[in-house]
C-alpha cells in the first residue's frame, strides 16, 4: 500500500514534468524566481504564486495552530465529559463544509468585515509595520489566510485530539502523583509526550492550506503581486491553475501552468522535508510508552 | 490533465448520447460563456422546430471551445474572439466563423450614491492602467458635473482567464489609447498592469467582486450587469455623445461594421451619434467539411434557424439582433458547408 502511494506521487510528478517540458526548456530554473506573468508576450514566472501560497499558508498556520491545539487540549483534558461529544461533532461539521461555500461566505461576509473592522484596527495598532500598511480592499493575503485558517482548524483539531487521547493514562496519573497541577500535568505529561504527533497534525493542516484552491481564489484578489502589505491582493499557485487552466490555448502558456503545478508539488515536498528536519532537530526523542 | 478533461467531457457526451433516444441526433458544442444564455434559450425553442436533434453545450470559455474544436472533440465551438490564421493553421480542416449574437460590454461599477456616471475611453484606459486612482479625480469629475464623487480609491476588476469579453474590452481601449495598445495589448488574456486592481474568474466572478466592493469597477457582458442590478456607465462614443449599452445603441454599432466575407471582424469605437462604443459579436465555429454527415446536417439546419428566427428571441436576453443583410450573408456561407 505504502509503495502504491509512492508510485502515485512519482506518476503525478512525471505527468507534471512531461506537461511542463516546453516551459522548462524555455525558462529553465529562472521560472521559479521570475516575477512576470505576461501571457501575451509569453514571459512567465511563478515567483508571485509561490510567494502567495507561502504567505497565506503561514498566516493560516499562525492563526490555526494555537486555536486547534488549544481546542484539542480543552476537549481531551478540560471539558466536562458530556460536553465533549457535541463539541467534537461541531468541529467535524466545520470540516465538512465544502470549500466553495466557505469561499462564498468569505467573499460576502468575511471580506466586508475585514475591510470595515479588522483591517482598519490592525492598521491603527500595528500600522508602523510594513505588514499592515497600504490601501485596504478587504480582499487580499490576510483574508485568504483567515479563510485557510478556518479550513484547517478542524483537521488539526481532530488529529490533535486523537493524539492527545492516545497519551497513556499512566502518564497523567504519574504526574498527578508527583503533585502536579492540572496545567502542569497537561504541559509536562501530555504535551511533551505528544509533541511529535501534534507536529504531524500541523503538517497535515499545512498540506491542506498549501493546496487549497476555491476558497482562497475567491478572496485573494487573483493578481500576480508581491507586496509586504498583508492587505494587498495576490495570487496562489492553486488559484492560478484553477483560474487559467481551462482557457490556456497556447502551448507554452499551458506548459507554464503545468510547471506551476510541478512547483506546487515541489513546494509541498520541500516544506514537508523541512518540517521533518525541524522535528528531528528540536523535538528530541519521544518518551516510549510504558507497558 | 488535458486528456483527463477531454475524456471526461467525451464520457459525459457518450452517456448523454446513450440516454437520448436512439432516433435523436446529439450535437456537441463547447465554448464561450458570453453566448451561453442565448444557446440555452435557443436549444429549448428549437426542440419544437426540430425534435430530432438534441444539443449538449459546455460553456467552458472561448479558449477551451477553440481547443476542443481543433481536436474535433465537439461538433461546434463558440468564441467571442475570432481565431487567428495562426490558430487555425493546425486545424484538420477549414473552419468557418458564423456570427450568432451581438452584445455590448457594460462598464459596471459600485459607487454608493452615484447611480449615473459618464466616462470616456481615455479615462477608462487610465483607470485600468492605474493612472487614475481616486473617484474624485478631475478627469472623472469634469465629465460628471453636479455628481458628488467620493474620494474613494478606484479598484478595477478584470477577468483572470482568457475571455472574449476581455478581447472586446481591450480592443476598444487599444483603439483609443496608444499607451494601452503598447503596454497591455488586445487579446483574450492580456498583460494587466501589475499592482492595479483585482482579478476574478468568469463574468459572474467579476460581477460578484464588484457588488461587494465599494469603489470597484469592471467590464462585463451587459446581461450580467442587468441581472445583478449593478449601475453601469454611459460611455462617450466617437461622435462625442454619452450612450448606454441599450439594444438600440448596440444595434446601431453593429450596423456600422464592415462585415468581411470570412466574418472575422470587430468594430471598436464605431462612428455615429447613437452607437455604444464597446460592442462585439460572438461566433459559432464549424468545419466546412464536417466528418459526420448526420450531425452536420442537423447543425447546419439549427444554425440557419438561429441566425434568422432565433434572432427574434435574443433581444429578450439583451443581445442585438443581426441585421437582415448580415443574416443573408451568413446563410450563403452556411450553404458552402458540405457533408
Amino acid at each position: 500500500m505504502a509503495l502504491a502511494i509512492f508510485v502515485l506521487v512519482l506518476l503525478i510528478g512525471y505527468e507534471l514534468l512531461h506537461g511542463s517540458r516546453l516551459s522548462l526548456h524555455q525558462f529553465g530554473w529562472r521560472f521559479l524566481i521570475t516575477r512576470d506573468w505576461d501571457v501575451l508576450n509569453e514571459k512567465l514566472g511563478a515567483l508571485t504564486f509561490i510567494y502567495g501560497t507561502l504567505v497565506t499558508s503561514a498566516i493560516a498556520l499562525l492563526i490555526a495552530v494555537p486555536i486547534s491545539v488549544g481546542t484539542a487540549i480543552y476537549l481531551t483534558e478540560v471539558a466536562p465529559l458530556r460536553l465533549r461529544q457535541p463539541l467534537v461533532m461541531f468541529v467535524e461539521l466545520l470540516a465538512a463544509i465544502p470549500s466553495v461555500v466557505l469561499g462564498l461566505w468569505g467573499l460576502f461576509v468575511l471580506v466586508p468585515f475585514m475591510r470595515d473592522h479588522v483591517d482598519p484596527s490592525l492598521e491603527k495598532l500595528l500600522g508602523f509595520l510594513p505588514l499592515f500598511k497600504g490601501p485596504i480592499y478587504g480582499i487580499g493575503f490576510l483574508s485568504a489566510g483567515v479563510i485557510l485558517a478556518i479550513m484547517i482548524v478542524p483537521i488539526i483539531t481532530s488529529v490533535s485530539r486523537e493524539i492527545l487521547r492516545s497519551v497513556p493514562g499512566l502518564q497523567r496519573e504519574a504526574a498527578y502523583a508527583l503533585g502536579a497541577t492540572r496545567w502542569e500535568v497537561t504541559r509536562i505529561a501530555v504535551l511533551s509526550y505528544a509533541k511529535k504527533g501534534l507536529f504531524g497534525a500541523v503538517i497535515l493542516g499545512l498540506g491542506r492550506a498549501l493546496g487549497e484552491t476555491m476558497a482562497a481564489t475567491m478572496v485573494i484578489g487573483n493578481i500576480p503581486n508581491i507586496s509586504a502589505s498583508l492587505f494587498a491582493p495576490g495570487y496562489t499557485m492553486a488559484s492560478v491553475l484553477a483560474n487559467e487552466f481551462t482557457e490556456a490555448v497556447s502551448g507554452l502558456y499551458l506548459s507554464a501552468l503545468f510547471e506551476v503545478g510541478l512547483a506546487l508539488l515541489g513546494v509541498t515536498l520541500v516544506v514537508n522535508a523541512f518540517a521533518q528536519l525541524l522535528l528531528k532537530t528540536f523535538a528530541g526523542p519521544t518518551i516510549k510508552p510504558q507497558h | 490533465m488535458k486528456q483527463l478533461m477531454l475524456s471526461l467531457l467525451g464520457g459525459a457526451a457518450l452517456l448523454a448520447a446513450q440516454t437520448g433516444a436512439n432516433a435523436q441526433t446529439l450535437i456537441n458544442g463547447a465554448g464561450s460563456t458570453f453566448d451561453y444564455p442565448a444557446f440555452a434559450k435557443w436549444f429549448a425553442a428549437y426542440a419544437k422546430v426540430d425534435p430530432g436533434v438534441q444539443f449538449n453545450y459546455q460553456s467552458i470559455g472561448s479558449g477551451g471551445g477553440q481547443h476542443l474544436l481543433l481536436n474535433r472533440t465537439v461538433d461546434f465551438g463558440a468564441s467571442d474572439a475570432y481565431m487567428t490564421d495562426q490558430a487555425m493553421a493546425g486545424a484538420p480542416g477549414k473552419i468557418l466563423h458564423v456570427p450568432v449574437v451581438c452584445g455590448g460590454v457594460a462598464i459596471a461599477y459600485n459607487l454608493p450614491g452615484v447611480p449615473h456616471l459618464k466616462l470616456d475611453g481615455r479615462t477608462l484606459a487610465n483607470i485600468f492602467l492605474g493612472k487614475i486612482t481616486k473617484w474624485n479625480d478631475p478627469a472623472i469629475a469634469g465629465q460628471n458635473p453636479g455628481v458628488q464623487l467620493p474620494a474613494m480609491p478606484i479598484i478595477p476588476v478584470h477577468r483572470t482567464e482568457g475571455s472574449g469579453t476581455t478581447w472586446i474590452f481591450t480592443g476598444y481601449l487599444s483603439s483609443i489609447s496608444p499607451e494601452w495598445k503598447s503596454q497591455v495589448g488586445h487579446s483574450v488574456s492580456v498583460n494587466w498592469p501589475s499592482g492595479v486592481g483585482l482579478g476574478a474568474k468568469g463574468s459572474e466572478g467579476v460581477a460578484g467582486q464588484v457588488r461587494q466592493l465599494p469603489g470597484a469597477i469592471c467590464y462585463v457582458e451587459l446581461a450580467y450587469a442587468i441581472q445583478t442590478h449593478m449601475s453601469y456607465a454611459a460611455m462617450k462614443n466617437a461622435a462625442g455623445r454619452y450612450t448606454l449599452p441599450t439594444l438600440e445603441a448596440v444595434s446601431a454599432a453593429l450596423s456600422t461594421a464592415h462585415v468581411p466575407p470570412d466574418f472575422r471582424f470587430e468594430f471598436p469605437n464605431p462612428p455615429g451619434p447613437k452607437v455604444y462604443p464597446i460592442c462585439g459579436v460572438s461566433w459559432v465555429l464549424v468545419y466546412q467539411h464536417p466528418d459526420d454527415a448526420k450531425r452536420a446536417k442537423g447543425l447546419v439546419k439549427f444554425l440557419r434557424w438561429a441566425v434568422t428566427d432565433g434572432q427574434k428571441i435574443t433581444p429578450s436576453l439583451d443581445y442585438a439582433p443581426l441585421p437582415p443583410n448580415v443574416q443573408k450573408q451568413i446563410l450563403a456561407e452556411l450553404d458552402t458547408i458540405t457533408y
